[in-house]
C-alpha cells in the first residue's frame, strides 16, 4: 500500500514552519503578559490595522498552501511494483485550484477574453491558409460566442451572491460566539460601531476579499480571469503563485536578520569594551559596501556553486528552492546592520538603570540578565524594526531579480513576472495585464504591510503616546 | 578638527581592509578561480589547460593566500589576495572580460552618472522639505492625513513602477521626451529629464514621510512653544526654527549620501540606457564580469565611508553645539 503522493519537503518551506512554529510560541507568551497584550489590544483596536491584518492572512493563507508539497504518483504504476512518483513537485495550492493551470493557452489571450490576441495561421477545409483569431483551448466547447458578456455577468452575480453568503455566515458565527447578550443585540450593537472593536471593517474587508476570492471561482472554468502571458500560462495563476515568494522573501530573511541582530546588538551594549569595538567593526565593514552589490556578489557567487554543484539537486524545484533560501540568507546578512545599532542604543541607555544593577547586586548572571531584564525591554524595538522591513524586503525582490540577482528565473515572482512582460509594453497594441497584475498584487501586499507597520510602531513605541 | 580628521581617516584603515578581506573571501575563496573558469568557459571546453589558460589571461594563476613555491617575503606577497588588495588599494582596477581598462571606464562614465544623480539629488531634497512641511503646516487636518496616505501609498509601489509607467505614458504615448539613451553636451537635457522626474517621484513618499516625522518631533520641543509664545506667526516658527533645526538631521544625513551619487542609480540608468556606472554595474552583473564588480564594491564602500567622515564634519559646522575632538 503506497501513498497516491509523496510529500516533498523544500528547504524553504520547512524553515516556513519553523517560523510559523516560532510565531505561535510567541503569541503564546505574549498572550500571557499584560505588558505585551496591551500594545495589541491598541492595534486591535484600530481599523486600518483589521483591514491590513485581513489582507495579509489572505496573502499568507496563499503562501502557506503553496508550501505543502508533494510529487504526484505516476497512474501507470503496476501492482506489486515500487510506486513511481512524477517529477515535478507540486503543491496543495495547485490541487486545489486545478482550473488554473490544466490548459495552458498558445499564447496571449487578454484578461476574459474568448479569442487569442495574436492572429495564428489556420487552414481552411479549401486548403487555402488564413490568419485567424483561433478560439481559447478553456471552455471553448460550451459557450455560445455571442453570449460572452451575458455569460461573465450571470457568473459574476452568482460569485457576489455566495461572497456575501459567505460574509453572512461568517457574521452570524461571530455574533454567536462573542454576543453575550444574544446575538442579535450584539449584531445590531455592532453595526452602529459599539461592540468595542472595528467589526465593522472586519466583516467589510471579509466581503470584498470573499467576494474577490467567488467572483474569480465562478470565472475560472470558463476564462482566464487576468489573461495569459506568452507562453499561454494563466496570470492569474503566475500572481498568485509569486505570494509565496515575495512572503518567503520578507520572512525567511528575518530568521537569519533577528539572531545576528539582536544576539550581537545586545553584546555589544551590554559589554562594552573590546566586544563592542570588534561588533561595531563588523557592522561598519558589512554596512560600507552597497547593498545591491554586495548582494550580487553573493548571488553571483551562489550561482557558481550551484552550478559547479549540480549534483545535489534532484529536481529543478530544488535548485530554485536553493537559490531562493540563499536570496534571503544574504539579505539577512546585509539587513542585520541597523537594528544591531538601535538595539546597542537602546541596551546602553538599559544598562546603567536601577533594575538592571539590583540585578547584579543580588549575584544574577550576565545570561540570565541579557534574558529575562534586557531581552524583553529591548524586543518592541525587534518587533517594529521586523515589520517595517517586510515591505522593503518584498519591493527588494523585483529590484534584484531585474538585476538579475535575484531568485531563479523559473521561481514564480513579481519580479520575473515584471521582468517577463516589461518588453511587451512595446508591443502595439499593449499587453498591459501581465505587468499590471504583477503591481496589483505587489502593492496591495506592500501596502497592508505598510499602513500595518504604521499602527504597530504607533502602539508598541513609548515615545509615541503608547506605553 | 584636523587631529579628529586624521583619526578618522585612520580608522577609515581597517574598515576597508575589512572590506576588501570580505569582497576577497566572497569572490575567490567560496569559489575558487577554477570555478570562475569552468563558469565562463562552458561545461563543454573544460580542460585543465583552458582552465590555466583563463587564469593566466585574467592573472588569477597564483595561489590565494600563501605561495609555498616562492622564497622569503615572496611567500605573502606572490600571492592573489596581497596583489588584488594592493592593486585595488593603488586604484588599478585591472581590466574587465572583454579587455577594457576599467580604471578608465570608471572615469568616463561617471559623468553621466552624476548628470542624472545630481539633479535628483538635490530637486528631490527640496521637493521631500517642502512637501514634508506642507504636512506640517497642515497638521491634524485632513490635508495632513491625506498627504500622509499619499506617501504610504507612494512608498507602497515599486520602483520598477514608475519607471515603466513613465516611459510609457510620458515617451511611448504622449511623445514628450525620449524613452531612452544619452547623448553628450547641452542636448543631455531632453534624455536626462525623464529619468529626473521619475526618480524624484519614487523617492517622494519614503522621503517626505521620513522628513514629516523629524519636524514633528522638533515641533513638540520647548523652544517652539517659546517662539509662539512669544507672538510669532505659526508662518514665521515654521521656517525660522523648526525648519532650521529640522534641517540639522536632514543635511547631515544627505550629506553622507552626496559621494554615492557617482555609483548612480542601478535601476534609472539601466532602463533609460544612461552609459552611466549604475548600468555599468547591472551589466557587469550580468555578464559575471567579477573584476567589475569587485571595483565597483571597492569603490562604492571607500565612498560610503568619505560619506561618513562628510557627515561628523558637516554636523560640527552645522551644530555649533557639536565639538568634535
Amino acid at each position: 500500500m503506497s501513498l497516491p503522493f509523496r510529500p516533498v519537503i523544500l528547504w524553504t518551506d520547512g524553515l516556513l514552519f519553523v517560523l510559523l512554529a516560532t510565531i505561535a510560541a510567541l503569541a503564546f507568551w505574549m498572550a500571557r503578559s499584560p505588558q505585551w497584550r496591551k500594545p495589541w489590544a491598541r492595534v486591535g483596536a484600530s481599523p486600518v490595522a483589521v483591514a491590513c491584518l485581513v489582507v495579509l492572512a489572505c496573502y499568507a493563507l496563499v503562501a502557506v498552501l503553496d508550501s505543502l508539497h508533494y510529487r504526484a504518483r505516476l497512474p501507470d504504476t503496476r501492482a506489486g511494483q515500487p510506486a513511481q512518483y512524477s517529477d515535478s513537485v507540486r503543491s496543495v495550492f495547485d490541487a486545489l485550484t486545478p482550473d488554473l493551470w490544466r490548459q495552458p493557452e498558445e499564447t496571449y489571450s487578454a484578461p476574459l477574453a474568448a479569442h487569442l490576441f495574436v492572429r495564428q495561421p489556420e487552414t481552411l477545409p479549401d486548403g487555402q491558409v488564413v490568419r485567424v483569431y483561433p478560439r481559447l483551448r478553456i471552455a471553448a466547447g460550451g459557450r455560445i460566442p455571442g453570449q460572452r458578456w451575458r455569460d461573465i455577468g450571470r457568473r459574476v452575480l452568482l460569485g457576489v451572491a455566495a461572497g456575501l453568503a459567505m460574509v453572512g455566515v461568517c457574521a452570524w458565527l461571530l455574533a454567536w460566539r462573542c454576543g453575550r447578550a444574544g446575538a442579535r443585540a450584539w449584531l445590531a450593537a455592532a453595526a452602529r460601531g459599539r461592540a468595542g472593536w472595528p467589526v465593522r471593517t472586519l466583516l467589510g474587508s471579509l466581503a470584498v476579499v470573499f467576494v474577490l476570492v467567488a467572483v474569480t471561482a465562478a470565472l475560472a472554468p470558463a476564462y482566464h480571469v487576468l489573461g495569459t502571458d506568452k507562453v499561454g500560462q494563466d496570470v492569474l495563476y503566475l500572481t498568485l503563485k509569486s505570494i509565496r515568494t515575495g512572503l518567503l522573501i520578507g520572512t525567511l530573511t528575518t530568521l537569519v536578520t533577528l539572531p545576528l541582530a539582536i544576539f550581537l546588538g545586545i553584546a555589544a551594549g551590554y559589554f562594552g569594551g573590546w566586544v563592542d569595538d570588534a561588533i561595531q567593526y563588523l557592522y561598519t565593514v558589512l554596512n560600507s559596501i552597497p547593498a545591491v552589490l554586495l548582494i550580487a556578489a553573493a548571488v553571483l557567487m551562489a550561482q557558481v556553486y550551484i552550478e559547479t554543484h549540480g549534483q545535489m539537486f534532484d529536481t529543478n524545484a530544488a535548485r530554485a528552492d536553493f537559490r531562493l533560501l540563499f536570496l534571503c540568507l544574504i539579505l539577512g546578512v546585509t539587513n542585520w546592520t541597523s537594528l544591531a545599532r538601535l538595539l546597542r542604543g537602546e541596551t546602553l541607555k538599559i544598562r546603567s538603570l536601577e533594575y538592571i544593577e539590583a540585578a547584579r547586586v543580588f549575584g544574577v548572571g550576565h545570561g540570565r540578565i541579557l534574558l529575562r531584564h534586557v531581552l524583553p525591554n529591548v524586543f518592541h524595538i525587534v518587533l517594529i524594526s521586523t515589520v517595517m522591513d517586510f515591505s522593503t524586503l518584498v519591493l527588494a525582490e523585483a529590484v534584484l531579480s531585474y538585476v538579475g540577482v535575484g531568485v531563479d528565473p523559473l521561481t514564480y515572482s513579481w519580479g520575473n513576472m515584471i521582468n517577463a512582460a516589461r518588453l511587451e509594453l512595446a508591443r502595439e497594441p499593449v499587453v498591459w495585464w501581465q505587468i499590471a497584475a504583477a503591481f496589483v498584487f505587489m502593492s496591495t501586499l506592500v501596502l497592508a504591510a505598510n499602513l500595518l507597520a504604521d499602527v504597530v510602531r504607533d502602539a508598541f513605541d513609548p515615545r509615541r503616546g503608547g506605553g | 578638527m584636523m587631529r579628529y580628521l586624521v583619526k578618522r581617516l585612520l580608522y577609515a584603515v581597517p574598515i576597508l581592509l575589512g572590506v576588501n578581506l570580505l569582497t576577497f573571501a566572497l569572490f575567490f575563496v567560496v569559489n575558487t578561480p577554477d570555478d570562475m573558469a569552468r563558469l565562463q568557459l562552458g561545461a563543454k571546453r573544460v580542460t585543465p589547460e583552458a582552465i590555466a589558460r583563463w587564469k593566466t589571461e585574467h592573472g588569477y594563476d597564483e595561489p590565494l593566500f600563501y605561495n609555498a613555491r616562492a622564497a622569503g617575503l615572496g611567500k605573502v606577497v606572490d600571492t592573489l589576495f596581497a596583489r588584488k588588495s594592493v592593486a585595488m588599494f593603488m586604484f588599478d582596477f585591472g581590466r574587465s572580460d572583454d579587455g577594457r581598462d576599467i580604471g578608465r571606464e570608471i572615469r568616463t562614465r561617471m559623468w553621466p552618472s552624476l548628470a542624472i544623480a545630481v539633479p535628483v539629488f538635490a530637486i528631490g531634497l527640496a521637493t521631500n522639505i517642502s512637501f514634508a512641511l506642507l504636512m506640517i503646516f497642515f497638521r491634524g487636518t485632513y490635508l495632513d492625513w491625506a498627504g500622509l496616505a499619499l506617501c504610504i501609498v507612494l512608498m507602497s509601489i515599486s520602483g520598477l513602477f514608475y519607471i515603466i509607467a513613465g516611459q510609457f505614458f510620458i515617451a511611448k504615448l504622449w511623445h514628450l521626451l525620449p524613452i531612452s539613451g544619452y547623448s553628450g553636451g547641452i542636448h543631455a537635457l531632453r534624455f536626462i529629464l525623464l529619468p529626473v522626474l521619475v526618480s524624484i517621484v519614487a523617492g517622494l513618499g519614503s522621503g517626505a514621510r521620513w522628513y514629516r516625522t523629524i519636524f514633528q518631533e522638533e515641533i513638540g520641543k520647548d523652544y517652539v512653544r517659546t517662539a509662539r509664545a512669544k507672538g510669532l506667526s505659526e508662518v514665521r516658527v515654521l521656517f525660522g526654527h523648526v525648519l532650521r533645526n529640522g534641517l540639522i538631521p536632514i543635511l547631515t544625513g544627505a550629506v553622507a549620501v552626496l559621494p554615492l551619487l557617482f555609483l548612480g542609480s542601478l535601476l534609472t540608468e539601466s532602463f533609460f540606457g544612461i552609459p552611466g556606472l549604475g548600468s555599468y554595474t547591472v551589466d557587469a552583473i550580468q555578464a559575471q564580469d567579477f573584476a567589475i564588480v569587485r571595483a565597483m564594491v571597492f569603490l562604492g564602500s571607500l565612498l560610503y565611508i568619505v560619506g561618513l567622515m562628510l557627515t561628523d564634519v558637516s554636523y560640527a559646522l552645522a551644530d555649533p553645539r557639536v565639538r568634535l575632538g
